[in-house]
């Protein structure tokens, strides 16, 4: 659906995005995720054939950027960093506009369809300026679906936005992920790209990493298991520690934190240990790294 | 087409939301075809008829043979003022095309509309043609305005035949239209390089100061307004215009407008 080789782009001598190349699934959602200024709004704009890129290429949906433009705009749906609505129109004839710029075949069944969906409808003859930030950005996710493309670029989708304005934009990707839409999601917010994402892309001007969330997690930090102690202490730990598949053990309070790999494999072998240095457990789980720690250990790091 | 007639609907949607524009385009046609008409009114009478002082040659030289020297007088002061009506499609396109480009930056819709599959070219004929129309119509509607009420107050005769001759017919109908071509697009030309509405519309007005230049000249007696001049002018609108409406396309790089937003 998406694919870039070598993609680069240079503002006079700053460099925006360097070499990037990537390819994302038809029907996937795509977290494209770094920190301000990485380039990743940049990134949107060639592949929305907003902008060119300096050198390099990608294809869109099957079309080539900077040979087949107008094809790219007519394909994919983009929301852009600001809702930027006509504020003075009515959130009807906003949509209404874009409609009939983009050729659709029943501008006012799509606007109604997408108003109601949106729940905007009841407020449709008012002035987009009336509306919250979150009813913006819904009738600016409106607009990005009127033609039904099947690539939709969100740029900071719930960017401002209060948290239930959020999650009802959340719940509004996961739909459009359940009608098989591909969706490249620029975002800050990491939670928000550990739960809708199905792959990651960390983002500085080059691509650091691309991954799924928990492989990320995997690869970064391995896995962390936590054994509730009654009573921890550091020889427990160094017997831990000894085992070869641990890649990290210490005692915070009673708990007794390992980092491995595989704990599905291991941990019967470190609750014998435990239990043979004379550890009493009250229960073990599982310690999930946030997507976060992943984030700041690449940019960190990059 | 489609596309065009929907930029076009949108623009006058929101210009006409904007007092300030609505105000411009009534309130100056009306301003300028209610002037000359007083001053014809308030020159009219007896006294006019009677005149017979000597007038400078220059204005002679633009007076029908036919017409006594008070009428001429008349003739030359309200062809004067027409020369001022002519600002008309000027200066409403300013109004409406300056804010058209840098106003869609500083409200951040340009990027969606440029993500659209509109080009260039569509884009740029519906916000002429949106700004184009209005001025036309003004000045049109205001000249009209002017045409009856000068045949009502005069009665008809020579000063009316005078004032309503080939020349300022072609200084009306066609060089306002191309004046109102110039007028937008070095708008637009401007609008695009800014990234403040206030600056665009300043910048813009600039298109007037040639006008200005006209009238000025006029009175200063440095030449007097004929046929001939109206046709040259007509003239190098037309070659202006055709060089303005290539640069407002050349210099409205989509690009350099997204990424130079400040």
């Amino acid at each position: 659906m998406i694919k870039t080789e070598n993609l680069s782009k240079k503002f006079n001598t700053t460099l925006a995005v360097d070499n990037l190349n990537l390819e994302v699934q038809e029907g996937e959602v795509f977290g494209f995720l770094g920190p301000n200024g990485a380039g990743k709004t940049t990134t949107v704009r060639i592949l929305t054939s907003l902008i060119g890129p300096t050198s390099g290429t990608a294809v869109v949906n099957g079309f080539r950027i900077g040979e087949q433009d107008t094809n790219i705009r007519r394909s994919v749906g983009i929301l852009t960093e600001t809702p930027g609505m006509y504020d003075n129109l009515s959130a009807e004839f906003n949509l209404e506009i874009y409609a009939n710029l983009y050729e659709v075949k029943d501008p006012k069944g799509q606007v109604e369809k997408y108003l109601r969906m949106l729940g905007l409808w009841d407020r449709r003859q008012d002035a987009a300026g009336t509306f919250s930030k979150g009813m913006k950005q819904k009738l600016a996710i409106a607009r990005a679906l009127l033609h039904e493309p099947r690539i939709l670029f969100l740029d900071e989708p719930t960017a401002a936005l209060d948290p239930e304005a959020s999650h009802l934009v959340h719940d509004f990707i996961g739909e459009l992920r359940k009608e098989g839409r591909t969706i490249f999601l620029c975002t800050h917010n990491l939670d928000e790209a550990d739960r809708l994402c199905d792959r990651v892309g960390v983002f500085k001007t080059h691509l650091l990493v691309v991954n799924t969330p928990a492989n990320l997690r995997s690869q970064l930090f391995g896995r962390r298991v936590v054994f509730h102690l009654v009573n921890s202490t550091e020889s427990i730990a160094s017997a831990i520690r000894a085992l070869p598949f641990v890649r990290e053990a210490k005692v915070i309070d009673n708990k007794l934190l390992v980092n491995l790999d595989d704990p599905e494999t291991h941990n019967p072998e470190i609750i014998r240990v435990l239990v043979g240095a004379g550890a009493e457990i009250q229960f073990v789980g599982e310690l999930r790294h946030s997507l976060e720690d992943v984030y700041l250990q690449l940019v960190k790091n990059a | 087409m489609n596309k065009i007639k929907t930029i076009v609907r949108k623009e006058w949607a929101e210009v006409f939301k904007n007092r300030m524009v609505l105000f411009t385009v009534i309130f100056l046609p009306l301003f300028l075809s209610v002037l000359p008409l007083i001053i014809l009114y308030s020159m009219g009478g007896s006294s006019v008829n009677s005149a017979s002082a000597e007038l400078p040659a220059q204005i002679q030289q633009i007076c029908k043979s036919n017409m006594t020297a008070g009428q001429c007088m008349q003739y030359y002061i309200v062809s004067t003022f027409l020369i001022m009506f002519m600002l008309i499609p000027l200066f409403i396109p300013v109004n409406i095309a300056a804010y058209s480009i840098v106003g869609e930056k500083t409200t951040h819709s340009l990027e969606p509309l440029l993500a659209t599959p509109i080009s260039t070219g569509e884009l740029l004929a519906g916000k002429n043609l949106a700004s184009v129309i209005p001025a036309i119509i003004a000045t049109w509607v205001g000249f009209g305005i002017f045409a009856v009420g000068s045949l009502i107050i005069t009665g008809g005769g020579a000063l009316a035949s005078a004032l309503l001759d080939p020349m300022w017919l072609t200084a009306i109908f066609l060089a306002g239209p191309l004046m109102a071509i110039l007028s937008v697009n070095f708008s637009i030309m401007v609008s695009s390089r800014v990234n403040d509405p206030r600056v665009a519309e300043q910048l813009s007005a600039v298109v007037i100061l040639p006008l200005l230049a006209v009238f000025f000249g006029q009175i200063a007696g440095l030449f007097i307004l004929n046929s001939t001049l109206i046709l040259i002018m007509c003239l190098i609108l037309l070659l202006v215009d055709v060089l303005v409406i290539y640069l407002a396309i050349r210099l409205f790089q989509r690009e350099t407008i997204l990424t130079r937003w400040k």
